[in-house]
């Protein structure tokens, strides 16, 4: 099985460049300028696009997701719509693998069956959730593996090597190194411990490895993508989308370029980074 | 529902942390490897003698176990039917059953080196308990209570910062024990190099309900002794109050194999089960929550929804794992009682007994006041009078002067 995650690495290894990798939440604000945000996320230049399941509890997100998800939820979004949202992306944009990133629950609720062969047939690529380590692999992973799509794993300063197998083991598309121990835009990232780490990871898998948690600027994004496969941002983004809001949190004239601006100028440092060494 | 009946009830759970479908282990990687060594951690402390034999000395010394059983006399008379006997968890030192798992949890802290502790806390009761126990041995401690509880409990927010302890109320979500767990997950993942989570329920990942249950069982052994010496016999039925459930765990798990007794879990119904209410077993439905499947309040989304209890300790839209195990193979009857019926057991207690009972545990006094009657004299039934009423005198004394304006 070759997904379009699988595909686009393989293009980038060519090009020899560091991936691109956005996070936003599905619905925030609003489900038509959510749209709009995800279908200009490749124009600006991301290779990958990450799309948040909005989620009540978000454990392991610091406020901005956690806002970002409420703000989604309030408007109505729920997975199916989040579902509807990659299959009318898929319309225009055949190519640029899409990753659902959340928590279980509301994927448990829907019926694992029944969303996987949706989240196929929407597009979907890929899925990770954070709270299902390889000891819960029963649930969704292996399912998920035998429907076609990638199951994108979580590696953290906490999985020493003599976890990283296990941790490995049901992996496809991407390794998904969290650079830092902490909830998702709380520090900033040291490139020279995700560089060590990266080099250690690769000791046990061939499979890309992209670095999120920790990187919000062009500079930061820059030296990540020398270290990594490709470099995830997503709080900076969904801080932007914010700002673009009104007193009520609507959507603006604004919304859509705030977030497409900041992601040409992430692309642009990510594409001027220096390959790393294979 | 259609499952099978296990031989024991007692022997869960499985070495992946599964009662039936129920627990597990669902949370974020960066976790997952200290969740190993906690396991790794506890295996060998129980199989310790000199871990035990410290436990005893301090759950004598300092907490004042045995906690007494006690003929309630005069709710036995008021009520004309079983003869009711009250677990005193509410005598234990800083007030309530919670300490019984905190000074556990401490102890395998220390054994693991740990040095900072985290909590979260709904009443107060567990984060008092934790304060206290940190204060006792030199450790750091962080308490988080939704902003929503601060208020309404505040003479334990008051004692914990007394004990040393920093709280944090939590603005995010519905503010109260929910989004206190789930901050004290982020805390955790930040700070998972030197700190332990001392989790206050029978809830969260494995091995956590399974440990918070063996360190609460020390209730449930007790009775059975103190029955055994008074009575000469095994009760006839239990009675606890349910949020999470531990200490509704704790009195139950040492009875579990015990057939004829009838055993009661009372989950707070809040405003009634048709309107805003905490009882995940009676409105709920299976889901996965703070690193275990188990019933949860949720909508057809899978979004969990808003609890809600006048007791700030029962104010949670999950329950612990073993408990949702033990409603699907029919050991336990889950009951619930509202806020009104439990303000009223709450006075009549205070008023026939001169014990003011905590919120919580005056949920399953509310439904003992409909149990007991209906069965004869001979009929001994234990209530675990989890909590003293001390922290909830404010807020039930304005609900009352309120009242009777």
């Amino acid at each position: 099985m070759t997904t379009r995650i699988d595909t686009r690495f393989a293009e980038l290894k060519k090009q020899g460049r560091s991936a691109f990798v956005t996070y936003v939440m599905a619905g925030d604000p609003d489900l038509t300028t959510s749209l709009n945000i995800v279908k200009a996320l490749p124009k600006a230049g991301a290779d990958v696009i990450e799309l948040g399941i909005p989620f009540t509890d978000p454990m392991a997100d610091g406020p901005s997701i956690q806002a970002a998800g409420l703000r989604a939820l309030k408007i109505g979004t729920t997975l199916k719509k989040t579902l509807e949202l990659v299959r009318d992306f898929r319309k225009d944009d055949d190519v640029t693998p899409l990753v659902l990133m959340g928590y279980y629950n509301p994927i448990y609720i829907y019926g694992v069956d029944k969303f996987l062969a949706d989240a196929k047939t929407s597009g979907v690529d890929g899925l990770i959730i954070v709270d299902l380590p390889p000891e819960e692999d029963d649930e969704l992973c292996i399912p998920a593996l035998k429907a076609g799509l990638n199951f994108i794993r979580l590696a953290t300063p906490t999985t020493d090597d003599k976890r990283l197998p296990a941790v490995l083991a049901n992996t496809s598309g991407f390794v998904y190194y969290v650079s830092i121990a902490g909830i998702t835009g709380a520090a900033a990232a040291d490139a020279n411990a995700v560089g060590e780490a990266v080099a250690r990871i690769k000791r046990h898998t061939k499979l890309p490895i992209c670095v999120g948690f920790g990187i919000r600027t062009p500079e930061a994004a820059r030296a990540i993508a020398e270290k990594a496969d490709g470099s995830v941002v997503g709080t900076a983004l969904v801080d932007a989308l914010k700002n673009s809001l009104d007193a009520e949190g609507r959507a603006t004239a604004k919304t859509v370029n705030a977030v497409a601006e900041l992601t040409a100028a992430l692309a642009q440092g990510v594409k001027g980074a220096r390959q790393a060494a294979e | 529902m259609n499952i099978a009946k296990p031989n024991s009830y007692r022997s869960g759970p499985d070495e992946r942390g599964h009662f039936g479908i129920f627990g597990g282990r669902f949370v974020a990687e960066t976790l997952m490897p200290l969740i190993l060594d906690l396991e790794k951690a506890y295996t060998a402390a129980k199989a310790d003698p000199a871990f035990q034999a410290e436990m005893n000395g301090y759950l004598k010394n300092y907490v004042g176990r045995p906690s007494p059983l006690y003929f309630a006399e005069r709710l036995t008379e008021h009520l004309g039917g079983a003869k009711i006997y009250l677990k005193r968890e509410e005598l234990n030192h800083t007030g309530s059953h919670k300490v019984n798992n905190v000074l556990g949890q401490i102890m395998l802290a220390r054994r693991m080196g740990k040095k900072r502790i985290i909590a979260e806390t709904g009443a107060g009761q567990h984060g008092v308990a934790t304060a206290t126990l940190c204060a006792r041995f030199g450790l750091e401690c962080v308490v988080y209570m939704g902003a929503v509880d601060v208020e309404r409990q505040q003479p334990n927010v008051i004692r914990m910062e007394m004990l040393g302890a920093k709280v944090f109320p939590v603005q995010s979500g519905t503010r109260t024990l929910k989004d206190a767990m789930n901050e004290a997950l982020r805390d955790w993942v930040t700070n998972v190099h030197n700190t332990f989570y001392c989790i206050g329920t029978v809830a969260g990942p494995h091995p956590y309900p399974t440990l918070v249950r063996d360190f609460q069982s020390i209730i449930g052994n007790e009775t059975k002794a103190q029955m055994q010496e008074v009575e000469g016999r095994l009760p006839d039925s239990l009675v606890a109050c349910i949020g999470g459930g531990s200490n509704a765990m704790g009195l139950f798990h040492p009875f579990l194999d015990d057939s004829s007794v009838e055993i009661f879990g009372v989950e707070a119904a809040g405003h009634g089960l048709t309107q805003l209410h905490a009882a995940s077993i009676a409105g709920g439905r299976p889901g996965v929550l703070h690193g275990n499947r188990t019933y949860l309040l949720m909508d057809a989304d899978g979004q969990i929804q808003d609890a809600h209890s006048i007791s700030a300790g029962l104010d949670y839209p999950g329950i612990g794992p073993e408990h949702s195990w033990l409603h699907e193979v029919g050991r336990v009857n889950y009951l619930s009682a509202t806020d009104d019926e439990a303000l009223a057991a709450f006075q009549l207690l205070s008023k026939l007994e001169g014990i003011i009972p905590a919120l919580e545990p005056a949920h399953a006094i509310a439904k003992v006041m409909e149990l007991a009657p209906k069965r004869p004299k001979d009929h001994l039934m234990v209530v675990n009078l989890s909590g003293r009423g001390d922290k909830d005198v404010p807020q039930v004394g304005d609900i009352l002067r309120g009242k009777s304006k």
